[in-house]
C-alpha cells in the first residue's frame, strides 16, 4: 500500500471532474432546480388529503369517523413520534381509540376541521389535548429527501460509470501496467468521490439556505457523518455495479435499475408511511432510505446521534458488505 | 550469420525466457507453445498477421493476461514485483484520464513507480516540450504516441514493450518515432516491438520472431533470416513492358498487379534471357529479398492483412 500512488489517483481523478464544467454545473445545479421547483409548485399547501394518525388499530378509529371521506388513518407507533408530526402539522390530528383521547394542533385549520368533523361523527365522548407547533413545509421535508438523492446519483454515476468507461477505453489495462495496486485504485476512487459529494453537497445546502429558509434543528456534524456514512454506502454500491462490466451501456441500464426504485421508493418525494407494509419493507433494503430518514430526523427533528443510531449501523453494515464484494468482485479488463 | 547469432545469444545473457507459453481462449488457442529469448539491450521484434496470437504474447508479458500454462523469466526469475517496476509498456490502444495535461500525465505516472526520470529530462527525451500544457485528449497522432512512449519511459526501464507504436502514424511521425527508439536503444534499453510494418521492423530490429498461428515459425536476426530462406533477388519490371516474344520456361515470373517480378539467383543469366525475349529492360529494378517477401514466403499472407 502506497499513499503516494493513491494520492496520485485520487488527484488525478479530481481534477477530471471539477475540470468537467458540464458534469460540476450537472451535480449543483439539479438539486437546487428541483428544491426551487418544488417551492414554487407547493408554495401553497398541496396535500388533498387529511390524516389521521392512529395509536392502535388504524380500522377502529376508521369505524368512529363512519361516513367521512378523504381521511388517511396512519399507524403511528408510539406517541411521542405521533405528537411531532401533529406539532409539524404533518398529522392533523393523533387519536388513540382505546382510550378516546386525541390531540390536535390547535394552529392548524386542517386539524380544527378534522375535530369539528369527529366530534360530530362519533357518539362518544372524546378527551381533547392541545398541541401547538409550526408546520413544516413540503419544501422543507423535501430538501434532506433530494440533498440525499443528489448524492446517491452522483456515487453510483460518478463511480460506478467512470470505472465502467476507464475499463472500456483502456486506462483500468494502462494502470494495471504499473505498480498500482487494485486497493489503491479503488481507494482513491472511493476517497475522491466522497470528498467531492460532500463539498457539493455542503454548496449547495449553504447556498440553498440563502433562498430558502429551511429548519436545521440538530448538529451540522451529525449531518456531516450522517452524509458521509450515506455517501459511502451508495458509493460502495457503485463499486459493485462496476467491478466486472466493459460496457458503458449495460453498466447504465444496471445503474437506471438501481438508482430510479431508489429515487421513488425510499421516501424522497413523499412519506413511505401510508404505503403498502410490503413496499415499505422493500424499502429498508435501500441505503437511501436510511440516509433520507436519518438526515431528516437530524434537520427537522432536532434528533441527536442515538436516536438516528439503527440507521448509522444498517448504512454502515450495507457500507461494509458493498465494499467487500466490490473489491472481491473487481477485475482491471 | 544464422550460427553466429545463435552463438552471440550463448554469450550475452537473455533478459526475457519464454517457454512453451500456452493461452486457451474459449475455442481458440491463440498461443500455442511459443519459445524465445530477448537478450539484454537489442531490439526483439515479434511479427505476425492478425490473430497469429502476438498481441496475446505482449500482453502475457507485460502481465496483462495470464497464460494457460508456460514458463516466463524475467533475468532467470519468474515475473514478479521486479519485473513490474522495471518495466515500461506502450500499448496499442489505451486511453489516460481526461481533462488532465501531458505534464499531469506525466508526473501522475511517475508517482506511481519507485524510482522515476526528472520530467525534464523525459520532455526533451521525447519532444513535448511545446504540448507540455495541452490537454490530453486535443494531441495529434503523433503526439499522442510520443506521450504514450514518455509514460512507458517513465520509471527508466529496463525493457521496453512497443505494441505497434507507429500504426495510424503518418510517415514523418512514425520516421521521428523510429529515432526516439532507436536512442532508447542506445541507452542499453532492452525493446520488444510487434508491427505491422517489416520496413519498422528492419530498421529498429537485431533479432525478430515471427508468429504465426500461435506459434514461433522463424528466430533469428533480418538478415541472418533473409540469408537463410532466399538465395536469390527480384527483378522488377512495369507489366506493360513485359510481352516476351517466346516462352522461357527457366524464367521465374510472378504477376503482381502492374508490376511483374522475376526470381533470380544468376542475374546474368536472366537478364540475357529477358534481351533474347525480346524484353525491354529500360525501367528495369534489382532489388534484394525484403522481409516482406520473407514474411509472404513463410506464412502465405501479406502482412498487413
Amino acid at each position: 500500500m502506497s499513499l503516494s500512488r493513491l494520492l496520485a489517483i485520487f488527484w488525478a481523478r479530481n481534477k477530471e471532474f471539477f475540470r468537467d464544467r458540464s458534469a460540476l454545473a450537472w451535480n449543483v445545479l439539479f438539486p437546487v432546480l428541483i428544491v426551487a421547483g418544488f417551492a414554487f409548485a407547493f408554495s401553497d399547501e398541496g396535500v388533498d388529503l387529511y390524516k389521521v394518525g392512529v395509536l392502535g388499530e388504524p380500522e377502529v378509529a376508521e369505524a368512529q369517523f363512519r361516513d367521512l371521506q378523504y381521511v388517511d388513518f396512519i399507524a403511528v407507533d408510539d406517541l411521542q413520534s405521533g405528537l411531532r408530526k401533529v406539532q409539524r402539522h404533518q398529522l392533523d390530528l393523533l387519536m388513540e381509540p382505546g382510550s378516546n383521547r386525541y390531540w390536535v394542533n390547535e394552529t392548524s385549520p386542517r386539524g380544527h376541521i378534522l375535530e369539528r368533523a369527529l366530534q360530530g361523527s362519533t357518539g362518544q365522548p372524546l378527551v381533547r389535548q392541545a398541541v401547538q407547533g409550526e408546520p413544516i413545509r413540503y419544501v422543507d421535508w423535501l430538501l434532506p429527501g433530494v440533498l440525499s438523492m443528489n448524492m446517491m446519483f452522483s456515487a453510483l454515476y460518478g463511480v460506478g460509470y467512470v470505472i465502467v468507461r476507464y475499463r472500456k477505453n483502456g486506462v483500468l489495462k494502462r494502470l494495471k501496467a504499473t505498480p498500482l495496486s487494485a486497493f489503491e485504485f479503488l481507494s482513491a476512487q472511493v476517497i475522491s468521490r466522497l470528498w467531492v459529494i460532500l463539498l457539493v453537497t455542503a454548496g449547495v445546502f449553504f447556498g440553498m439556505s440563502l433562498f430558502i429558509d429551511f429548519p436545521m434543528e440538530g448538529s451540522y456534524l451529525d449531518l456531516l457523518l450522517i452524509f458521509t456514512l450515506g455517501a459511502m454506502s451508495v458509493i460502495s454500491l457503485g463499486l459493485v455495479i462496476a467491478s466486472r462490466s466493459a460496457s458503458e451501456e449495460f453498466a447504465s441500464g444496471l445503474l437506471n435499475l438501481v438508482s430510479w426504485p431508489m429515487m421513488f421508493l425510499s421516501g424522497v418525494w413523499f412519506s413511505l408511511e401510508g404505503l403498502h407494509p410490503l413496499v415499505q419493507k422493500i424499502a429498508l433494503i435501500f441505503p437511501l432510505t436510511h440516509l433520507i430518514d436519518a438526515a431528516r430526523a437530524v434537520m427537522i427533528d432536532g434528533a441527536g446521534l442515538l436516536q438516528v443510531a439503527d440507521r448509522l449501523v444498517v448504512l454502515a453494515a450495507m457500507t461494509a458488505v458493498f465494499l467487500f464484494i466490490g473489491a472481491l468482485a473487481f477485475r482491471w479488463e | 550469420m544464422a550460427s553466429l547469432s545463435r552463438r552471440v545469444s550463448l554469450i550475452v545473457p537473455a533478459l526475457i525466457e519464454v517457454r512453451n507459453l500456452v493461452k486457451q481462449f474459449r475455442g481458440v488457442r491463440a498461443v500455442d507453445g511459443a519459445s524465445f529469448s530477448i537478450r539484454k539491450g537489442t531490439c526483439f521484434g515479434l511479427l505476425g498477421p492478425n490473430g497469429a496470437g502476438k498481441t496475446t504474447t505482449i500482453e502475457i508479458l507485460e502481465g496483462i493476461t495470464n497464460p494457460t500454462s508456460g514458463e516466463l523469466l524475467y533475468q532467470g526469475e519468474p515475473l514478479g514485483r521486479r519485473f513490474r517496476d522495471e518495466a515500461g509498456i506502450m500499448f496499442q490502444s489505451t486511453s489516460l484520464q481526461e481533462h488532465i495535461t501531458v505534464r499531469e500525465a506525466l508526473k501522475l505516472f511517475a508517482r506511481l513507480y519507485p524510482r522515476s526520470v526528472p520530467l525534464k529530462d523525459l520532455v526533451a527525451s521525447c519532444s513535448l516540450e511545446d504540448i507540455l500544457d495541452r490537454d490530453t485528449h486535443k494531441l495529434s497522432g503523433g503526439q499522442r504516441q510520443r506521450l504514450l512512449l514518455a509514460i512507458a519511459l517513465v520509471n527508466d526501464p529496463e525493457v521496453l514493450f512497443l505494441d505497434e507504436p507507429t500504426t495510424g502514424l503518418d510517415p514523418q511521425a512514425r520516421r521521428r518515432l523510429w529515432d526516439l527508439v532507436r536512442d532508447i536503444k542506445q541507452r542499453g534499453k532492452t525493446v520488444l516491438l510487434t508491427t505491422h510494418y517489416m520496413e519498422e521492423a528492419y530498421v529498429l530490429c537485431d533479432e525478430i520472431a515471427i508468429m504465426d498461428h500461435g506459434r514461433i515459425i522463424a528466430e533469428g536476426s533480418p538478415k541472418a533470416l533473409l540469408a537463410e530462406h532466399f538465395h536469390d533477388v527480384v527483378l522488377d519490371l512495369p507489366a506493360e513492358d513485359f510481352h516476351p516474344q517466346r516462352e522461357d520456361p527457366e524464367l521465374m515470373v510472378l504477376h503482381c498487379g502492374d508490376r511483374v517480378e522475376l526470381l533470380s539467383s544468376d542475374v546474368n543469366d536472366t537478364i540475357r534471357r529477358l534481351i533474347d525475349a525480346g524484353v525491354p529492360l529500360g525501367r528495369l529494378q534489382i532489388r534484394e529479398r525484403t522481409l516482406d517477401d520473407l514474411f509472404l514466403e513463410l506464412t502465405g499472407k501479406e502482412l498487413r492483412k
